[in-house]
């Protein structure tokens, strides 16, 4: 019966118990919402910089991520590329040369980084696979072929067929050139990407150097990112310490790994601000109640209720207003996510001060089960604790002088 | 066991309210003894003390000076929270407005001492739905105070206060905002209840013809009692 009071004392006051339950829908809509777009925002971050040519895990020779030149590569892959055997079922490497390189044509030079790829392996390690919008793709014989990003085909003023000069160091200290056809041009979620990647097959790119069958670097995609620390940690025994350095996707992006940690601290003080706001609504709502029926409560006293159900019944109020708030709101937010989940934010228009952190030109919302949890959590548990306060003044009513109120 | 011939016993009562600058003496000495199964009103002017003396045999408040003790127990020492219990288990009370929950229904609101009390939700319906036909009100189960007339609600209020079987029954001026027909209607239940089941019932008034009915009238002037006399 206690509880009964509770659910039809919040319908006493339409009005006041619907402006609390918007303000309670709002908050834990804008907390499940933001919040997915948020880690939408992070995960796409993530994905982005694995994607672009990071991968899960590097493989280099020790000093390459230092000094990244030529001399630096790994002159005997194949010890690298037997202890790569040991990785779980399912992860796919490759193998790259990669270097700074001048590109230049009749109009235009600019410094680009040049990737020597193994067409078939790093289709399916990185994004270049499926990025592809013009011409083709790398083929398993290509000597001449060059693919190139859409920005930089527009920077320099060029298109699919016509010739790029590449030069670099080579092995020797000299000054290799090379001529390259654009015979595909790229997509890329970063414009920034699309103008540094020059990817060309590694076998022209050895040529070029003349490195004999060296490579530069390993790459690894595992199956899942919770693998990422254990698969480093067993590469690292294989392989010499001394002679190489085996990087997760955290030591190479450190920008991002910091931006995430970020991104959760904002979350978590997203969830307190939106609460803060709330939890004052609430406890107003609830203190207003409260004085309302002073005689009320001032009447069960008299007759015998004991504080600690007085109590019990106050915070059985704000525990319906909560849990009706909290019911509409996680379906409102679950419909938002889900409506936006199929074509996402589309954020082009802001797409160049996007860029510059690092994220896609379109956002879709992530929901992740712990956010989902920590909000409502937040908003139940907070919330019935700062009923507290209304509730044990309810309770603490001295009951003659509440009877003798006009 | 000790049959306790007295439901209530005072001994030189004083309560003084201590309202910043001016001390109230709202009851002087006050010295009473109120026998069980009685039918006692308690009269006087305003301020003359009544609210405060029902108050104090019903728990709700604490003498300065003297003692009382309700069925054997002594109250002065008692804390809150055994005040309380004892409001729950030995009194009832029907005030003068205010008297019912609003969002309870009558049956509701007549069980909900018992509620309190522990009763298991059977019985506490059965005995519910008995009172509320005894005072009249069988076809008044599920509807709210606000869809009561005043005398109704008070009906309602007289069967929570005796359904839990308390030791007496303290009603504070309980037909003060009624019409004279319903007050006296009220008057009479209260009166059938005590006859018939022996709850003790003390009431405050200073209407003339709620004094007629009662057995004995104690009659409180500045906090005094000035008169108490067999009817």
């Amino acid at each position: 019966m206690i509880l009964q009071m509770g659910w039809r004392n919040i319908w006493r006051n339409k009005r006041r118990t619907a402006v609390i339950l918007t303000a309670v829908i709002i908050g834990v809509w804008s907390m499940i919402f933001l919040g997915a777009l948020m880690r939408g925002f992070s995960d796409r971050m993530r994905q982005n910089g694995i994607a672009t040519l990071t991968g899960h895990l590097q493989v280099h020779r020790a000093g390459f991520r230092n000094d990244p030149v030529i001399e630096n590569r790994i002159t005997s892959p194949a010890a690298v590329l037997d202890a790569l055997e040991i990785l779980p079922e399912g992860a796919r490497w490759t193998p790259r040369i990669r270097v700074n390189a001048v590109a230049g044509n009749a109009r235009h030079s600019a410094g680009i980084t040049l990737v020597g790829i193994d067409p078939g392996r790093e289709a399916a390690v990185s994004f270049i696979g499926d990025a592809v919008r013009q011409g083709r793709y790398l083929q398993q014989e290509d000597p001449l072929g060059i693919v190139v990003g859409e920005a930089f085909v527009r920077k320099f003023e060029t298109r699919l067929g016509n010739k790029l000069v590449l030069m670099s160091q080579d092995a020797n200290g000299e000054i290799a050139s090379r001529a390259f056809r654009i015979v595909g041009i790229f997509d890329a979620e970063l414009e920034s990407t699309e103008k540094q990647f020059g990817f060309v097959h590694i076998a022209a790119s050895r040529k070029m150097l003349g490195v004999g069958d060296d490579i530069c670097e390993v790459a690894v995609l595992l199956p899942s990112h919770r693998q990422v620390e254990a698969a480093a940690e067993s590469l690292r025994q294989r392989l010499p310490e001394d002679t190489y350095t085996v990087e997760t996707w955290k030591d190479l992006l450190p920008i991002v790994r910091e931006t995430l940690e970020i991104y959760d601290v904002f979350i978590f003080i997203w969830f307190l601000a939106v609460f803060i706001a709330m939890g004052f609504g609430l406890v107003n709502t609830i203190l207003m109640a409260v004085f309302e029926r002073i005689r009320e409560f001032g009447l069960m006293r008299s007759l015998g209720m004991l504080p600690r159900l007085v109590v019990v019944e106050v915070l059985a109020e704000s525990f319906f207003l909560l849990v009706l708030g909290m019911a509409a709101g996680n379906l409102i937010g679950l419909l938002s996510v889900w409506a936006l989940s199929v074509n996402g934010i589309d954020l082009s228009a802001f797409s160049a001060g996007m860029e510059f952190a690092g994220m896609s030109r379109i956002i879709f919302p992530v929901l992740v089960a712990r956010d989902i949890f920590t909000a409502n959590a937040t908003v139940f548990l907070m919330g019935l604790a700062v009923s507290l306060y209304p509730a044990v003044k309810a309770a603490r009513i001295n009951p003659v002088e509440a009877m003798a109120r006009p | 066991m000790k049959s306790i011939r007295n439901i209530v016993e005072c001994r030189d009562v004083t309560k003084i309210y201590d309202q910043g600058r001016v001390k109230v003496t709202a009851l002087k000495a006050v010295s009473l003894e109120i026998e069980r199964g009685g039918f006692i009103a308690v009269a006087g002017p305003s301020g003359s003390g009544k609210t405060t003396l029902l108050n104090i045999f019903g728990g709700l408040d604490v003498p300065d000076q003297g003692t009382v003790s309700v069925d054997g127990e002594l109250l002065n020492d008692m804390s809150q929270s055994a005040l309380a219990k004892l409001r729950l288990h030995k009194v009832g009370f029907v005030f003068q407005s205010y008297n019912l929950i609003p969002v309870l229904s009558a049956i509701e609101n007549v069980e909900f001492c018992m509620l309190l009390q522990g009763v298991p939700a059977a019985e506490r319906r059965r005995r519910a739905r008995s009172m509320l036909d005894d005072v009249g009100l069988e076809d008044k189960y599920d509807r709210r105070p606000a869809e009561l007339s005043g005398g109704q609600q008070q009906r309602v209020a007289v069967a929570r206060a005796i359904v839990s079987n308390p030791v007496m029954v303290l009603a504070d001026e309980p037909t003060a905002n009624l019409d004279s027909k319903t007050g006296e209607g009220l008057l009479q239940l209260m009166r059938e209840m005590n006859e018939d089941k022996g709850v003790t019932f003390i009431f405050s008034t200073h209407d003339k013809m709620v004094m007629d009915y009662a057995r004995r009238l104690v009659v409180l002037r500045d906090g005094a009692v000035a008169e108490d006399a067999q009817r």
